[in-house]
């Protein structure tokens, strides 16, 4: 297998988009990400979106991107595993490049979520459970996190209260963040205060569904060096599944999927967790970063939440989170977010986070997930 | 309207029929298909009895489409006495009489009306068990 490089990255600003389309959005991140480099050079095109069979009502979005860069004809795939899209396109881009089928691929995750009332959206997101045995009751994703957030604080002897530094830690870093949705710092008096969306969370501790694109450009190890001076190495590449509904596992608070990625990733890439020096994981309330980093093994079970509270999760700490404002300020794109940490994973690693930079960053981590912790993508990203 | 998969599901929704392993008496929840392999009588239907107890629950106050008439609604996983946990709605009952651990049994409830055109689909809900 051939090593595997970034080569180029883009993305548009998260919000409500309602005068563009998919396409334009898309256009937009894929050509930041070619920089100088003609279209005509992808030779293969992964394309994530996660809900534009079910909202925007159109299927085979590759063919539509690739037509709309100039390259019809093209391989163009989409990739649908709900909020792990992104990262599941990335690991397509991936093998396709490390096993010598092409030499550049894009990855392009785009999501338009903002042309539909939050009735159908809800029910949109709810088809990464298992619509007939959770989403029939009703039941939405963000449901299924609080019901993960009572038991955790019931398991953990934590209150509500306790989970707040994780979207103020993202709001922030979004602050520095041109492209995310929210750039404003919160308080915890706030994020207690906010009416509640489903008990325990409120709505500070919840993402907000917007639309966007982003973009990563793959390259082989040889075309990589030629065509870019700071190339950043994909090391470790890896997705896992675990059953589609929660109520399945043995344990809930568990996710298996995460755990089998993040291993495996860091296995490919012969690095261990002590190496990895900033992270962004899927994070649309406090419950989902702390049970991603606890099951991803940096941090022992039970104790995300407080080192949350002491700090390690700022640019400043031990396992910086969501320097680009996570799903909670930069705006949750759904199926793009896995493509958007890259985006900002690869500005980290360049040294061009400005106020929110991790101080010699060489070793980045990203995790995206669909539905509550059943696809995961876990990428690891290195500076040689 | 999706009438041949409610109807299909049925015996699930209606009476909470899962199955139970002939030889080991392991009790599962929804039924499946046998696994690649394995062979077809290994799992036979069993009734389960309907009743557990509340790991968690929450409240939706942001429904989606098809459950706008119905917020804010209690959501929870309940955990059966016989092992398997099922996601449902909490019926009968209000937020504040909810507490992880506390006794359910399960009521066949409407959970959502497709309209005119289409089905009114019942299954389980849970309720406080009053002794």
């Amino acid at each position: 297998m051939r090593r595997v490089y970034i080569i180029g990255t883009g993305a548009t600003p998260v919000g409500e988009h309602w005068d563009r389309s998919p396409a334009s959005l898309a256009i937009e991140a894929l050509t930041g990400a070619l920089g100088s480099i003609p279209a005509s050079r992808i030779g293969a095109l992964y394309v994530a979106s996660a809900l534009s069979g079910t909202l925007h009502t159109q299927s085979q979005m590759a063919a539509l991107i690739a037509t709309a860069a100039g390259i019809p004809g093209v391989e163009a795939v989409t990739i649908e595993a709900g909020g792990a899209s992104g990262g599941v396109a990335l690991r397509q881009a991936c093998l396709a490049v490390a096993a010598g089928a092409v030499d550049l691929a894009m990855v392009v995750g785009v999501e338009k979520v903002t042309d539909v009332l939050d009735a159908r959206r809800e029910a949109a997101l709810a088809l990464a459970t298992d619509v007939d045995w959770e989403a029939v009751h009703g039941v939405t994703l963000t449901a299924l996190w609080a019901l993960l957030m009572r038991r955790y604080m019931h398991e953990y002897g934590y209150s509500a209260d306790d989970f707040a530094p994780f979207p103020i830690n993202a709001h922030a870093n979004g602050v520095a963040n041109p492209r995310a949705m929210y750039r404003f710092a919160i308080t915890a008096e706030k994020v207690r205060n906010a009416p509640m969306v489903a008990e325990p969370l409120g709505l500070l501790d919840c993402s907000t569904a917007a639309d966007g694109a982003a973009a990563v450009l793959i390259a082989s190890e040889g075309l990589a060096h030629e065509l870019c001076a700071t190339p950043v190495r994909i090391a470790g590449s890896a997705t896992a599944t675990d059953t589609l509904a929660l109520h399945s596992r043995p344990d809930p608070l568990w996710f298996q999927a995460a755990a089998h990625s993040a291993a495996s990733a860091l296995r490919m890439a012969r690095l261990t967790h002590s190496d990895v020096q900033v992270f962004d994981v899927t994070d649309p309330h406090g419950i989902a970063a702390a049970l991603a980093l606890e099951s991803s093994g940096f941090a022992k079970r039970g104790t995300a939440v407080a080192l949350a509270r002491e700090g390690a999760i700022t640019p400043k700490g031990r396992l910086p989170l969501a320097t680009g404002g996570g799903c909670k300020a930069r705006g949750d794109v759904v199926g793009a977010n896995g493509v958007y940490q890259i985006v900002e994973l690869v500005a980290q690693l360049r040294g061009q986070a400005g106020v929110v930079q991790v101080n010699g960053a060489r070793v980045a981590l990203a995790q995206c997930m669909g539905g509550i912790g059943v696809t995961v993508a876990t990428h690891i990203l290195t500076l040689e | 309207m999706d009438l041949a998969k409610h109807w299909r599901l049925r015996h699930a929704r209606y009476r909470l029929e899962g199955q139970r392993n002939r030889f080991t008496g392991e009790v599962r929840f929804p039924p499946a298909p046998p696994l690649p392999g394995e062979r077809e009588d290994i799992w036979e239907p069993y009734i389960l009895k309907g009743r557990g107890r509340v790991y968690s629950f929450s409240v939706v106050r942001q429904p989606p489409e098809g459950f706008e008439d119905q917020p804010p609604y209690l959501v929870a996983l309940v955990r059966l006495d016989e092992g398997p946990m099922v996601t449902a709605q909490l019926t009968d009952c209000d937020l504040d009489q909810v507490a992880i651990d506390m006794p359910v049994e399960m009521v066949t409830r409407r959970l959502r009306d497709l309209g005119p055109t289409g089905l009114i689909v019942y299954g389980y809900k849970f309720r406080p068990i009053v002794s």
